[in-house]
């Protein structure tokens, strides 16, 4: 795509002590496309998650947000940008209603007093923004809602802010087929709307499904980020488990000896 | 009411406008889902009553059903407060002898040291702030667990209120004012003013925010239900002021005794206050935030500690009140004021009233509730002539069946998904 990429970074660094969980990873996520973030446990992606929240701070690197360098410190200047992560454990508090959790730390006021009938109004739009018609009624408590619903409602809340940018940290993991049909079909909403958004996922069917780009994170590095039409089902499944599939990824002879903390330093880090 | 109230769907409003009906159907669906609410605790009053009203009739006078006000007056203040440390899931033990502290230190500038009351007041609130927020930084920012921060309290505030004290003598409460706290009456018509205050400021804010929110074209409870809520407040106030405007006085030509003793007008007001507080303001819903989830609030923005210290604040403030009332009541303070069964009262008070001790669950007017029974307990056993061992006994009881209430109504609602 010839348009500048909504967020891109560059030669991101982070360790934790001695063990280094980032090297040198090149990043983009598009406006108006579905990227999905895939890797095997412990590849990295939710500390690349958490760098890109303002969660972690990163050793080395840049950030470019609409093609101008930021920096990201806090969760708040995440915010600021339009930055929304949707949880895995989605931060949904079960005692409160729909549009509480949607407004939750951001309550809208007047005077001292929360404006309530706005906060139900916006909540409403956004829902239907969304084509969101599942919930029987805003005022119900979120430990009433199934799985779909709720992801649903953390997904809306995320969208609520004017956000540009929504990462999905594993939506569908713990949902049932249907809902995971729902979820899905919301996440391309999302996109088509005109949002960046980046889904991190360990199921091939949703990332094939929905999303617009693979990125691929092994052992800390990204080894490829192409389209989804210019690859296949097993060449990702190769990607996250061995670090490179034919022409892609790492260099054969750093890909067949990088195991554990100690890969090969001819790293290229290959973004096409 | 207004005529051009259009009933217009709301945006996501897919169910049908509430009827009175439907409204009636879903709260019996809450209660069998497992959301009870305050539900036993005003069952329980009414049995109480009704088997105390039976076996002593004396139960049933104005006098005592005045009494029953002044003598549950400070368990229920303490347990108010209380309610916003539950609300976190954590717990104050020391709130007893802190209010027993705060009492202390009323007693020892009023009459010791012969400031005016208000001065006395304010040392003894003063007094709660520093507690709470001691309690609060070390549950929060150090990490004790609050169960072991507040039973430290428990025993060091029970210390101090003896070094207050001297060594076990007891300082009088002389002043006017602070007496007549929980001693004396409104004027029989300033009592039926109050109320019809109360009711007309209740239909108002009702009536507005229905009419608010039918402008906008959200849903709106039908006016029925809302004329319901109306009417049985006017009713539960009319009744009560009219019973305590009755003649009290054994003999008239001694003393008249009748009104609303000034102790009940300070509890509605303080339970107007943390009422608003707790569901109309952001921080109210941060401390239900923090009490369902604290790593959603965490994420959410909500400064999670400051929440923590602030009810404790709050939990300590309120015990002060209760100090004062209770010294007010007993016209001194002795080493033993907020001490015994006055902590267990109180968050038997909260939870009987609906409370729940895992957090994020309950309302000031649980306290209230709660407070009542409690109240009712202890008054209705002692005109059985029951030895104070029975009543500690039996309380104890009711704490536990509330306590129990409350985990299977989780568990229940747990397995039915409303909760």
């Amino acid at each position: 795509m010839s348009a500048t990429p909504l967020l891109e970074l560059r030669g991101i660094d982070k360790s934790f002590g001695p063990v280094q969980v980032l090297r040198d990873v090149a990043f983009a996520a598009h406006p108006g496309e579905v990227t999905a973030l895939v890797g095997d446990n412990g590849a990295g992606k939710s500390t690349l998650v958490k760098c890109i929240s303002g969660i972690y701070q990163t050793d080395a690197g840049e950030f470019l947000f609409d093609g101008r360098p930021v920096t990201i410190n806090s969760p708040r200047d995440a915010a600021a940008l339009g930055i929304e992560v949707v949880y895995q454990d989605l931060a949904l508090c079960d005692n409160l209603d729909i549009v509480q959790n949607m407004f939750l730390g951001r309550e809208k006021r007047s005077g001292i007093v929360l404006d309530e009938p706005t906060m139900e109004q916006l909540a409403a739009e956004t829902l239907a923004g969304l084509s969101v018609r599942t919930v029987k009624s805003l005022r119900q408590h979120v430990s009433s809602l199934s799985g779909g619903q709720r992801q649903t409602v953390a997904i809306a809340k995320a969208v609520l802010w004017n956000s540009r940018l929504v990462i999905l940290d594993e939506p569908t993991a713990a949902l049932g087929v249907a809902q995971t049909a729902q979820v899905l079909e919301l996440v391309r909403r999302l996109a088509d709307n005109g949002l960046a958004v980046v889904l991190i996922s360990h199921n091939m069917n949703d990332v094939f499904a929905v999303s617009d780009r693979i990125a691929a994170l092994y052992l800390g590095q990204m080894v490829a980020q192409v389209k989804t039409t210019d690859i296949t089902h097993a060449q990702v499944v190769e990607l996250i488990t061995a670090g490179r599939s034919g022409a892609l990824g790492l260099p054969a002879e750093a890909a067949s000896n990088g195991h554990g903390a100690e890969p090969a330093e001819t790293t290229t880090g290959g973004v096409q | 009411m207004t005529t051009t109230v259009v009933q217009k769907e709301g945006p996501a409003a897919v169910t049908p406008t509430p009827t009175l009906g439907s409204h009636v159907r879903n709260y019996v669906a809450r209660v069998r889902g497992g959301d009870i609410g305050a539900l036993p605790a005003v069952l329980g009053l009414i049995v109480l009553c009704t088997v105390f009203s039976i076996m002593r009739p004396s139960f049933l006078t104005a006098g005592n059903f005045a009494n029953l006000f002044t003598q549950g007056a400070a368990v229920t203040l303490i347990a108010m407060g209380l309610v916003f440390v539950l609300l976190l899931g954590e717990i104050d033990l020391s709130a007893g002898f802190a209010s027993g502290v705060c009492a202390a230190v009323l007693a020892n500038v009023v009459t010791v040291l012969g400031y005016p009351w208000y001065v006395a007041v304010l040392a003894a609130l003063v007094t709660g702030v520093v507690i709470g927020t001691t309690l609060g930084f070390l549950v929060a920012k150090i990490g004790i667990p609050s169960f072991v921060v507040t039973l430290a309290g428990f025993l060091a505030f029970q210390g101090v209120v003896l070094m207050l004290m001297e060594e076990g003598t007891n300082i009088s409460v002389r002043d006017d004012v602070l007496v007549a706290i929980a001693n004396r009456n409104l004027p029989p018509v300033l009592g039926w003013l109050l109320a019809a205050v109360a009711v007309a400021g209740f239909a108002a804010v009702q009536l507005l925010r229905r009419r608010n929110r039918a402008n906008r074209g959200l849903v709106t409870d039908p006016l029925a239900v809302v004329f319901v809520r109306i009417g049985g407040l006017a009713v539960i106030l009319g009744v009560a002021v009219f019973i305590l405007n009755l003649e009290r006085s054994r003999n008239v030509l001694i003393s008249s005794l009748k009104g609303v003793p000034i102790v009940v007008p300070i509890i509605a007001l303080l339970l107007v206050l943390w009422t608003f507080v707790l569901q109309r303001t952001s921080y109210g819903r941060h401390v239900y935030a923090v009490g369902g989830n604290k790593e959603a609030a965490r994420r959410a923005g909500i400064n999670v500690d400051r929440i923590r210290i602030s009810v404790f604040m709050i939990c300590s403030s309120m015990a002060a009140v209760g100090g004062i009332v209770a010294a007010s009541r007993a016209n001194s303070v002795d080493p033993n004021t907020g001490g015994s069964n006055v902590l267990l009262y109180a968050v038997g008070a909260a939870v009987i009233g609906g409370t729940s001790l895992f957090g994020g669950k309950g309302r000031v007017l649980d306290a209230v509730l709660g407070g009542a029974v409690v109240a009712v307990i202890d008054n209705g056993m002692g005109l059985m002539g029951y030895s104070s061992g029975v009543k500690y006994v039996v309380t104890g009881v009711v704490l536990l069946l509330a306590a129990s209430v409350d985990a299977f109504s989780r568990r229940r609602s747990a397995a039915t998904g409303t909760r």
